[in-house]
Formats: structure tokens, C-alpha cells, sequence
């Protein structure tokens, strides 16, 4: 007789079965079967569950490092636009009026330790374009030494000097002269 | 008929002229004060013969060139008496009773081959009046007038792109003959236009010229910031500051085959580069070891000697002409002044004590004044000091006056003021009795630098 052999293996399973229920139960290797199939399909289940999780664990710190940057971007943004430090004519002392806003940038710096800032300082135009470069590079390196007193490690600070090259506002009013007096740091 | 040649060849002189100064930043002359102290003095237009245009415009460059040294008022064209081409012409009391008492004729032949034939002749029109009680000399076995009324005469031939230089040249000869002076009109200026940052690309221009603006050349475009060119003692190179890496570096760069080299990348500042005189060593600034100090690096081998020591800032190293001397500025006094460095003992002295503030030294060609920057009152004025005895006498009117730069024959300075808010280059005479403003077209115009003879 040709029957299929799952057709004969039924034909032996279900009178078994009906046995089983009835009497003495399924043989070894059919609770084998069973627990193998059932074991397979909780291996599957805890599996996907496994993955399930792994992606949501995935999915949530993608979000909080998207988070992280976008508020690091926002820390950032708000100090670009905080970035200027103003000093009185022949002066290169940093006035208490920056300190906060000096504060703020060292805190981020501490915390963003790849973070790398350029200083550059500035002058107005009177006396003479080589002592200015020389008084610029002061004003740069009184933050600097701010920056660094407040925890910034120096490998994160350089500094340059423009001198008078690159007045903030033309001309030669005192305002002019008043906003050209700077050191401005710049987030590379 | 002699009255419509003359004219014509004023006609194409002034052509010539307009046609060849269309720089971007013409070097234009306004004269403020002097004109009263200067020389009178006549430029008859040179005669040509010769088909079509004269090649370059001569007696223009020499009345240009001899109203711009501050020692002579020439005549204008419309006023002169008579158009003579030779000493033989010339009809000296016509000139005496209009108050010149010299003049320079001339004529060109065109030659072929775009070489020219120039005769020039520098007139003593007093001493030609007086004719009738000239001296007589003996000359080959026989007595003649005594030729006293020529001071000097010339020929030559040149090229027609010459032309301006052979002017220059004759300005040269005029100006020595009657002052004694060396003339400086065969030299060059190199100074830094700053264009509009905002709608250039390239702003920072680093640009030489003709001591008068003429044949302007721009050696360096850039982006960021160029400051302080300096001559070599040859004339063919310069050495100035460049921020184009972001940084300030010192260059050398021939102004002949535009090839640079990078001399400084220090840490920290490289500045103010100035050539020795014998052109084998830079003084400089850098910062490298914790402040502005005064640095000389020989260009060859690279060495470099540390010549401050000083927590304070040094900067603006400027060399005696005897090449064993430096004068700097430094604070560490309190406020800027000027000191002298000895080179071989390195002891230091200080030479500044007027005003506020004193920046910017150099000295003068001879040696015995010193030009600086003084501040007082809050002004910054060109001024001068005598070496010897310390007596300071302020040349400028303008205020906010910087880089002050002094002509090889040292009597001239030329420098940058603040104009109606433009930066402007600006002369001043070293006895300060002669001043003039030198408007740019396009931009501020900054750092001048006058180039040694160029001959």
C-alpha cells in the first residue's frame, strides 16, 4: 500500500493519541517531538521578544543622543551668540560684567571635553597695527586663562590675534572704537 | 605756430598720462601745506620729432615728480613766456621777470626701431641773464662765454616703455643738482587696499607701485588679513605678515618671479619682519616663548638669536642703518616707548620720553633722527626726534596717524592716517613743512613702505 508517511504516521498518531488520552499517554518520542516543538517555538518567541527589546533599547538611545547633540547644539548656539568679550581702551583685564557668560562657556567645554575653541582678540584702531597684534593676544589669552582656571583643559583652547585687521564696526566713533574692542570665542 | 605744437604735445603728454594711470587705487596727490616754501621752477613741455604720439609723457612725470618732493613749485604750462627745446633759445630774462630762476628743456627724436633720442638740459635762466658779466674760460687755446648758466645736461637713448623711468631719472638729476639731495623718484612704494570684506572674496591686497602710483601690481590676494611688508635692502623682495592659514605667518616673496618661501609658523605671533641692511637677516616678533619678543632669524641658515627677554611686549624691531643696532617698542617701562638694542653687548636703552606714548620707530637714512608715533593728548602725530639731543618736533596735522615709512634720500615720510573715516596714505616732509594726502579710488589703504634707491 502506498500511503504518504505523515499519512501513515497519522493514521498511527491519532489512534495513539486517542490512546493516550484514554490510557497510558504519548511514547517518548513523541513528548520528545512535542517538547522540541514547543521548546523551538519559545526559543523563537523569546528571540523576537529579545530583538523586540534590543530594538527599543536601540530606538531609545538613538533618541537620547539625538536629544544630547540638539541640546549641545542649543548650549552652543546660545553661547555663539554670547560669544563676544568686550575690554576698555589699553586694557586687556576681563571686566566682571563677562564672568557669567564666560562661566557658561567653560561649563560646556568641561562637559564637551572634544570640544575645541579658537580665541581671537581684537583691537581698535589707534596706535600702531603691530603693537595691536601684541595687545590682542593678550585680551585672547586673559580668557584663555580664564577659561582655563575655570577646568578647560588647553588642549581644547588656541589662541590668535588680528590686532586692528578686522574692526567689528567701521569707522572712528567711540562706539566704533568700543565694539572693535574684543575678544571673541569661537567654536571650531 | 610754435604755440600750436606746444599745445599739441601737452594734448598728448596729458594723454598719454591719463591713459596710463588707470589703477584701481590711483595714488593721487592732494597737497595741503608747503606750496608757499617751494622753489620756483620751469618744465617746458619737451619738443618731439617724431611721427604720431610722443611714447610716454616726460616733462609731466617731472613736474609731478618735482611738486611732490615738497622743494619746488613748477610753473603751469599757460604761464610760460617762450617753448625752447635748447639752452641756445632760451631767453633768460623773459624767465627772471617771471620769477623762475631755473628751467629744464628738452626734445625727443623718434630714432627707429622704437628707440628714442632724449636731450635734456637744466638751465640757470639768473645766471643767463646776467650774461653781459659772465666769466670767460679758457677752452681749447681760446676764450668763451663761460657756459655757468648749464648745470647739467644729458643724452640719451631709450625704449619707449623707458619713458617714465628716464623722467624719473631726470627728476633725479634736477633735484640732486639743486638741493644737493640724492633724488628718490626712482623707487617704489608697497602698501596693503583693504576692499569691502563684505561683497570682495578676496579683500586683503598686497600691492607695489611707483613711488608717485603708477604701474601698480598686486603681488597677493587673500582672504584674510596681510600687514607689515618690508624691503629687502636689494629691492627685489618682500617680506610681510599673512593670516591666510588663519594664523600669522612671515613670507618672503620675489617681487620679480612671485615665488615665496614660508620663513616663521610659530606658535603665537610672527610679526613685523624687517630685512637687515645687509639683506642676510630678518628682525621679528613672535611669541612663541610666552610673550612679544624681539627675534633675528638669518634667512639662509634659518638660525634665529633671541635679542628680548622681557615679560612685557616688544614689538617693532627696526634697524639702525649701521646694521648693529635695533630699535624697538616695548612697555616695559609702563607705556610704550622706544629703546635701542646694541647688538653685541645687548644692552638696552631707552631713547623716548615725550608724550604719552611713543611706537613705531625708525631711522632715518643718515642716522641722526629717529621718526616715530607719539601720542599726546590722545592724538597720534608723526613726529621726529634728533638723536643726538633729543629734541622732538611733530610734523603731522592729521591724528590717528600710523606706519610711518622714510624715502631712501630721508626726505620724505610716507604714512597711513584716518581720512573722513578712510584709511589714507599720507606724506609729510622731514622738517614737516611740506604735506600732502594721497586719496585711494577702491578701499583703505594701509602699511606703506618705501622700497631703498632702485637704481
Amino acid at each position: 500500500m502506498k500511503t504518504s508517511t505523515s499519512l501513515r504516521s497519522l493514521l498511527i498518531a491519532v489512534p495513539v493519541m486517542t490512546l493516550m488520552a484514554c490510557s497510558s499517554g504519548p511514547s517518548e518520542t513523541e513528548l520528545a517531538a512535542e517538547r522540541n516543538r514547543v521548546a523551538a517555538e519559545q526559543a523563537a518567541a523569546q528571540q523576537a521578544a529579545q530583538q523586540a527589546t534590543q530594538e527599543q533599547v536601540r530606538m531609545e538611545a538613538a533618541q537620547r543622543l539625538q536629544q544630547a547633540q540638539e541640546m549641545a547644539q542649543q548650549e552652543r548656539d546660545s553661547l555663539v551668540s554670547m560669544q563676544t568679550i568686550y575690554f576698555d581702551f589699553d586694557r586687556s583685564t576681563i571686566k566682571s560684567d563677562f564672568y557669567s557668560v564666560l562661566d557658561q562657556h567653560a561649563t560646556f567645554l568641561v562637559k564637551n571635553s572634544s570640544q575645541t575653541v579658537v580665541i581671537e582678540g581684537h583691537t581698535d584702531s589707534r596706535g600702531t597695527p603691530e603693537y595691536n597684534i601684541a595687545l590682542g593676544e593678550r585680551r585672547a589669552q586673559a580668557v584663555e586663562t580664564y577659561l582655563l582656571n575655570a577646568g578647560v583643559s588647553a588642549a581644547q583652547i588656541s589662541v590668535v590675534s588680528f590686532g586692528e585687521e578686522k574692526p567689528a564696526v567701521a569707522g572712528t566713533s567711540e562706539y566704533a572704537f568700543a565694539q572693535s574692542r574684543r575678544a571673541v570665542v569661537v567654536y571650531k | 605756430m610754435k604755440k600750436f605744437l606746444a599745445s599739441s604735445i601737452f594734448f598728448f603728454a596729458c594723454l598719454a598720462m591719463s591713459v596710463s594711470s588707470s589703477a584701481y587705487a590711483q595714488l593721487n596727490i592732494v597737497i595741503t601745506e608747503g606750496v608757499d616754501n617751494a622753489t620756483p621752477i620751469a618744465v617746458v613741455p619737451f619738443g618731439w620729432e617724431g611721427e604720431g604720439m610722443l611714447p610716454g609723457a616726460i616733462s609731466d612725470v617731472i613736474n609731478h615728480d618735482l611738486r611732490r618732493s615738497g622743494r619746488f613749485n613748477p610753473m603751469t604750462m599757460s604761464k610760460m613766456p617762450q617753448f625752447p627745446r635748447d639752452i641756445s633759445a632760451v631767453n633768460y630774462q623773459q624767465w627772471v621777470d617771471k620769477g623762475i630762476n631755473t628751467i629744464v628743456v628738452g626734445k625727443v627724436k623718434e630714432l627707429g626701431n622704437d628707440r628714442y633720442q632724449i636731450d635734456f638740459q637744466l638751465i640757470d635762466t639768473l645766471a643767463g641773464s646776467q650774461l653781459a658779466d659772465a666769466p670767460q674760460v679758457l677752452q681749447n687755446g681760446q676764450l668763451v662765454a663761460g657756459q655757468s648758466q648749464l648745470i647739467a645736461g644729458r643724452t640719451l637713448t631709450v625704449t619707449g616703455q623707458d619713458f617714465r623711468q628716464f623722467a624719473h631719472r631726470i627728476s633725479d638729476i634736477v633735484y640732486e643738482k639743486l638741493t644737493g639731495q640724492k633724488g628718490a623718484f626712482l623707487t617704489r612704494i608697497a602698501y596693503v587696499v583693504v576692499r569691502d570684506t563684505k561683497t570682495v572674496a578676496r579683500p586683503y591686497q598686497l600691492v607695489i607701485a611707483d613711488y608717485d602710483g603708477e604701474n601698480e601690481l598686486a603681488l597677493l590676494s587673500s582672504k584674510e588679513p596681510l600687514m607689515s611688508p618690508s624691503w629687502s635692502p636689494d629691492g627685489n623682495k618682500l617680506a610681510y605678515v599673512s593670516f591666510e592659514s588663519g594664523k600669522p605667518q612671515i613670507f618672503i616673496q620675489d617681487i620679480y618671479t612671485m615665488s615665496r618661501i614660508k620663513l616663521t609658523d610659530f606658535p603665537g605671533i610672527n610679526g613685523a619682519p624687517n630685512f637687515s641692511p645687509d639683506g642676510k637677516q630678518i628682525a621679528m616678533v613672535l611669541s612663541k616663548d610666552g610673550n612679544p619678543d624681539i627675534y633675528i632669524m638669518e634667512i639662509a641658515t634659518r638660525k634665529l638669536t633671541r635679542i628680548t627677554r622681557h615679560r612685557a611686549i616688544d614689538t617693532e624691531p627696526s634697524w639702525a642703518p649701521n646694521g648693529k643696532e635695533l630699535i624697538f617698542s616695548s612697555e616695559r617701562g609702563g607705556k610704550p616707548q622706544i629703546y635701542r638694542v646694541n647688538l653685541s653687548n645687548k644692552r638696552i636703552k631707552r631713547l623716548t620720553f615725550e608724550g604719552d606714548m611713543n611706537l613705531g620707530g625708525t631711522i632715518t637714512p643718515d642716522g641722526s633722527e629717529l621718526v616715530i608715533v607719539n601720542r599726546t593728548n590722545g592724538n597720534y602725530h608723526i613726529a621726529r626726534q634728533n638723536l643726538a639731543d633729543g629734541a622732538m618736533q611733530v610734523l603731522t596735522t592729521t591724528f590717528l596717524d600710523e606706519s610711518p615709512s622714510i624715502a631712501p634720500n630721508g626726505s620724505m615720510i610716507i604714512y597711513s592716517t584716518l581720512h573722513e573715516g578712510t584709511q589714507v596714505l599720507s606724506l609729510v616732509s622731514l622738517d614737516g613743512r611740506f604735506k600732502a594726502r594721497l586719496p585711494g579710488v577702491a578701499g583703505q589703504i594701509k602699511a606703506p613702505s618705501w622700497s631703498p634707491f632702485l637704481r
